[in-house]
């Protein structure tokens, strides 16, 4: 089978899947929705594991072919294309792994509900739409990918239509993302304003000789072109990677059901714009400051967003903030150039991300869908596995040394504390602090749920038990990957050269290349050193601190409380973003709204223009009605004054 | 006499002749109640028409014109294009028909005979090179319309319609005719390609134009263009509608064939004369079209009034220049392809003795067949110029030409009469999905003619994806000419 025969069925064999599911959901019933969804997505994963390994063996070279044609208008043209090479293989592998697993949970998280082939629908949809993102080969058809994915974002949030709270959070993240994509597409538009096409590659072969070019938006100030664009572009990425002040939407998202938090809110489309900046990577290259400014939204998000993990009391926020903190991460990580490591995190976190949600989604069913920690504790007994491979996920989180995540953090904060980019202190400072953060969040949460007294009332206690095997298997299947690719990968994905063919550091910001060079000799010493830097005794002093306070001094907790009240206010409050945008943006956007409804709307445009012409037309109409009378003779006289006045115009001027 | 050779590109014509004279033959032993073997004769002999016309455009073999019989007949790669999209037009009026027929209990050979008698003289509107072959076709094709409109003998309606026609028909052919003279008396020949070299030689202005002022009312009657529209409600209307669902197809691509045959190919040296006259007829047609049309309760006095406005938008675009001929030429097809299909859905719901041709014959179709109902909106929709149906691109790549030469105030002219004719096609949906249905009497017709149907109307979302291939042959076909 030729590359591009499988790379059409990777792609296209989730969306017949969705298809299917989707308009003969009542046909195909149950069970046939979820075999042949995850057929499809099967395969497409079988298929991108095989295209990685090509790529890993030597045996690939890039495949950039458009496939169809969409439009041609003046020099523009538009194409549906593939565009795959080792960051694209690696996203797709990522992407259909983590699909795989959701898919199969699903049967058992959403065995009761009645929405579920359109749930099946849906998550396959979202499969191919992530998939036509990271393999497009334009920005015409990464935008397509952007937008389908945050649609099926959207209907997922809101799949439980009839919950309130879900229909806000649904209808606030599309809300929060137009502001992003308004960016995304001024940025997209910059570029065709700049290249006159939006082809990647001759976009980032014309990059180099537009490094000078300026651009005058306000007054007489010139904006280097690149700058503009490259954050135009992260403003996008801002939107779907859930980056401060853009982040409101996430934690609102868990509304949906937790398979999709644990696939789309966290191993995927909010890695999405982690994606776009690595592949522009040639872009960003050229502008120092937007790479500053990429940098500083990822450290304030990771650490900012950490805290307030701290004080979450539903299971689910909780990994949510912690998944709005672990982006920050990878953004910071491509703010200091480097891509890799970005890619590398994305990939590593995608995996403990996604076991830690299934494995919360898993704790839920116990609870009969309760997900408050503070009426949980002591499940351990009773969940076993969910316990287990929390654990392992919780570690691999918080970056204890050996384990994926430690491989892939330690990289970051490295490479910040290496990079001599303007802020880079700054934000090194925020991703160490951010450590110590992680695993006070993480180890709270898993004593409030796993450890400590039983506090659920007797109705749920007697009903508790571990989660059917379709629940419990891709745990264990998470786990896998979560303990051990880090390890496996990060000596040809950061040092090896692995990404060269997709990702352009310039020399001088190379800052992956030096910890190549200085800081890592083998991956077993590069895990071993781990354990005497300072990352790990913050990771440390965060677990000393949690297992101190929800272990053994409860009681310490109310009393920190009590102490830092404003502190506490001010995390409980989510500094005031939410509170900001309710009052301000969207209540005066309801204002200006009602006041323009009022006036322009319904007395202009109604009374006047609409009701108005459509009276006016009507009156017209009817007068002129009457000249056809249905005499043949008042016809023909029509006809013969109509050649008179012709005559009388083109004739006789 | 002519030779063998000669005869070769005109074997279209002389199968659909040979044809039309079988089934007038058959049609006699025919029983009026079945007659599926006259419809079967006609349906096969378009498809070996289409055969014949396509079987010299092979790809990679380079398709040169021919002209024959003393210069009066072409065979080019524009004609050729417009006959396949007839032939194509033309199967599905048969099937339609025969379904109607079928309901009058009327079915008769005479019927088809005519209808293909009406393709032989669009098929020589399209090949026509001489102003004298040219309007032979063109009373051809009148002649059979007449006959076809007056089909039913006893309805009165259809008398009335038919008389009407045939009164405004010869005075239109009059006029056409006295423009021909008059052209051919300042320039001194007939033929297309040599009246306009005869043009470009000389300043004979005033007889020339008066000509062409007098050619183009014709033209516009054939149309229907707005102020020579009067005869096209009446006609719709009282036609049976089998009938007017074919003047409302084919008929319209040889007047266009007919237009850029006479206009763009003899006089185009007079370009700046009759595109002036032509925007006049397109915008009066759009702005009475859409006028008229709102106030329309008969369906097919609707789509009689929306057909004006439609040829104002062809008309517009051969305004536009090179490019705007090529649009007017996808329009044209785009619009004969809905016209078709919404006949065809009158004709689905009607029934023995009752004619689905009330707007609100449509109400609450929803709720007796989702699936038609889905249908009509398609094309209603697609009429109306809504995106991603074909519709919609057929108005853009007009207003695209138009907008391209300097044309702004037509263009914008035209789009705010679309917006306004827009009211008028929501209504019909509006009456299938919102309100309730007064009958539940199932819809009968049988699978041959609710496929044909469902094809036409699956066109406006289905060409979609051959929307650029259409429009490049389109540029292709009419650059080549």
């Amino acid at each position: 089978m030729d590359m591009k025969t499988t790379l059409m069925i990777i792609a296209f064999a989730p969306l017949v899947a969705a298809a299917i599911a989707g308009l003969f959901g009542r046909q195909v019933g149950r069970i046939g929705a979820h075999t042949i969804t995850i057929g499809a997505v099967g395969l497409s994963c079988v298929l991108s594991v095989r295209v990685l390994l090509q790529f890993i063996n030597g045996e690939a070279t890039p495949f950039n072919e458009n496939l169809y044609t969409w439009m041609v208008t003046g020099d523009l043209s538009m194409h549906v294309g593939f565009m795959v090479d080792s960051l694209t293989a690696i996203m797709m592998t990522v992407v259909t792994f983590v699909s795989l697993m959701v898919h199969i949970y699903t049967i058992g998280y959403m065995s009761e509900d009645p929405g579920y082939q359109r749930f099946f629908s849906y998550i396959s949809l979202f499969t191919f739409a992530m998939l036509m993102l990271v393999m497009a080969n334009n920005f015409m058809q990464l935008f397509f990918g952007w937008e389908a994915v945050g649609l099926v974002s959207y209907l997922l949030i809101g799949f439980w239509y009839k919950k309130e709270t879900a229909i806000f959070a649904n209808m606030k993240a599309f809300l929060v993302n137009r502001v992003g994509d308004f960016g995304f597409l001024l940025g997209i538009g910059a570029v065709l304003m700049t290249f006159g096409t939006l082809d990647y590659v001759e976009v980032f072969n014309q990059a180099p000789q537009m490094a000078d070019k300026t651009i005058t938006i306000i007054g007489d100030n010139q904006w280097s072109m690149m700058t503009v664009i490259c954050i135009c572009l992260f403003i996008g990425a801002m939107g779907k990677s859930a980056q401060a002040p853009l982040h409101v939407w996430l934690p609102d998202s868990m509304e949906g059901p937790t398979p999709i938090s644990a696939l789309i809110h966290a191993a995927t489309m909010v890695t999405a714009g982690i994606f776009m900046v690595s592949r522009m990577s040639p872009l960003f290259e050229m502008s120092d400051t937007a790479l500053s400014f990429v940098m500083l939204i990822g450290a304030f998000t990771a650490f900012f967003m950490g805290l307030i993990g701290i004080v979450q009391n539903d299971i689910k926020r909780v990994i949510a903030y912690s998944t709005l903190s672990q982006l920050g991460y990878m953004t910071v990580a491509l703010g200091v150039s480097a891509y890799s490591a970005a890619i590398f995190h994305l990939m590593t976190h995608a995996f403990f991300k996604a076991l830690l949600f299934l494995g919360a989604g898993s704790v839920i069913i116990a609870m009969h869908h309760k997900q408050d920690m503070q009426e949980m504790g002591g499940l351990k007994k009773y969940m076993p596995i969910t316990f287990i491979t929390a654990w392992v996920g919780t570690l691999a989180l918080v970056g204890f040394p050996g384990l994926s995540g430690y491989f892939s953090k330690d990289a970051i904060i490295v490479a910040t504390g290496l990079s001599d980019r303007w802020g880079s202190d700054v934000a090194y400072i925020a991703v160490l602090l951010g450590v110590f953060v992680t695993s006070l969040y993480s180890f709270r949460l898993l004593y409030l749920t796993f450890h400590g007294k039983e506090r659920m009332d007797h109705h749920t206690k007697e009903h508790l038990h571990e989660s059917p095997w379709v629940v419990t298997l891709p745990l264990v299947l998470l786990a896998i990957p979560s303990i051990f690719i880090g390890w496996m990968t990060i000596e040809p994905l950061l040092f090896g050269g692995f990404m060269n063919d997709a990702i352009v550091v310039n020399p001088t910001n190379d800052v992956v290349k030096e910890i190549g060079l200085y800081h890592f000799d083998t991956t077993a010493g590069f895990a071993l050193h781990g354990f005497v830097t300072l990352p790990f005794y913050l990771m440390l002093a965060g677990f000393a601190v949690a297992t101190y306070i929800y272990m053994k001094n409860r009681a310490l907790a109310s009393t920190i409380k009590k102490q830092l009240a404003p502190i506490h206010r001010v995390l409980e409050n989510k500094y005031g973003f939410d509170a900001f945008n309710q009052k301000f943006i969207a209540g005066g956007s309801v204002k200006l709204g009602e006041a323009l409804w009022k006036w322009s709307d319904s007395k202009l445009i109604d009374g006047w223009i609409v009701n108005g012409s459509a009276k006016l037309i009507n009156k017209v109409s009817v007068g002129i009605r009457s000249i056809q009378s249905g005499y043949v003779f008042h016809y023909a006289l029509v006809m013969v004054v109509s050649v008179i006045v012709f005559i009388g115009i083109y004739v006789f001027k | 006499m002519f030779g063998w050779s000669e005869l070769v590109p005109a074997f279209p014509e002389i199968l659909v002749l040979s044809m039309a004279c079988v089934v007038l033959l058959v049609g006699l032993f025919t029983d009026k109640k079945k007659g599926g073997f006259i419809v079967f004769l006609s349906v096969i002999t378009m498809m070996f028409a289409a055969i014949l016309t396509l079987k010299d455009h092979v790809a990679g073999v380079e398709f040169t014109k021919t002209v024959i019989f003393n210069g009066t007949f072409i065979r080019d790669e524009f004609g050729d294009m417009l006959k396949v999209v007839v032939y194509l037009l033309m199967i599905s009026v048969f099937f339609y028909a025969k379904q109607y027929l079928r309901q009058h209990d009327n079915l008769q050979g005479e019927y088809f005979a005519l209808l293909l008698f009406a393709t032989l003289g669009i098929m020589v509107m399209i090949s026509g090179h001489n102003f004298i072959a040219l309007y032979l076709g063109l009373e051809l094709l009148a002649l059979s319309s007449y006959a076809l409109v007056a089909y039913n003998r006893n309805d009165l309606n259809g008398n009335e319609a038919a008389m009407k026609y045939f009164i405004l028909g010869a005075l239109a052919s009059g006029m056409l005719l006295y423009g021909m003279s008059l052209i051919y008396g300042a320039v001194g020949t007939l033929q297309i390609n040599e009246i306009s070299q005869a043009i470009a030689g000389q300043n004979n202005d005033m007889f020339l134009v008066l000509g062409l002022i007098f050619v183009i009312v014709g033209i516009g009657f054939k149309l229907g263009a707005a102020p020579f529209h009067m005869w096209v409600p009446d006609v719709y209307e009282g036609a049976p509608t089998a009938t007017t669902l074919f003047i409302a197809s084919a008929p319209k691509i040889a007047a266009f064939a007919l237009a850029v045959r006479i206009l763009g190919q003899s006089l185009d040296v007079l370009m700046i004369h009759w595109q002036s006259m032509l925007a006049t007829l397109a915008i009066v047609s759009i702005i009475v079209g859409n006028l008229f049309a709102l106030q329309q309760t008969n369906l097919k006095r609707l789509f009689a009034y929306s057909t004006i406005s439609h040829i104002g938008f062809m008309l517009l675009g051969l305004v536009g220049g090179a490019e705007g001929i090529a649009a007017s030429m996808f329009y044209i097809i785009v619009y004969t392809i809905m016209a078709v299909g919404g006949f065809g859905m009158i004709v689905l719901l009607s029934n023995k003795g009752m004619e689905a041709d009330q707007i609100a014959d449509f109400k609450g179709l929803n709720q007796r067949s989702g699936w038609y109902a889905f249908l009509m909106l398609l094309l209603v929709a697609s009429m109306a110029g809504f995106p991603p149906l074909i519709g919609f691109f057929s108005k853009l790549y007009v207003l695209k030409a138009v907008i391209d030469q300097g044309h702004i105030i037509l263009a914008a002219v035209a789009v705010i009469f679309a917006v306004i004719g827009a009211f008028y096609y929501l209504k019909i949906i509006k009456v299938m999905y919102f309100e309730e249905s007064e009958t539940d009497q199932a819809i009968d017709a049988s699978f041959d003619v609710k496929t044909v149907l469902s094809i036409n109307a699956l066109a406006q979302l289905g060409l979609l994806v051959l929307l650029p291939v259409l429009f490049q042959y389109c540029i292709r076909v009419t650059g080549s000419l």
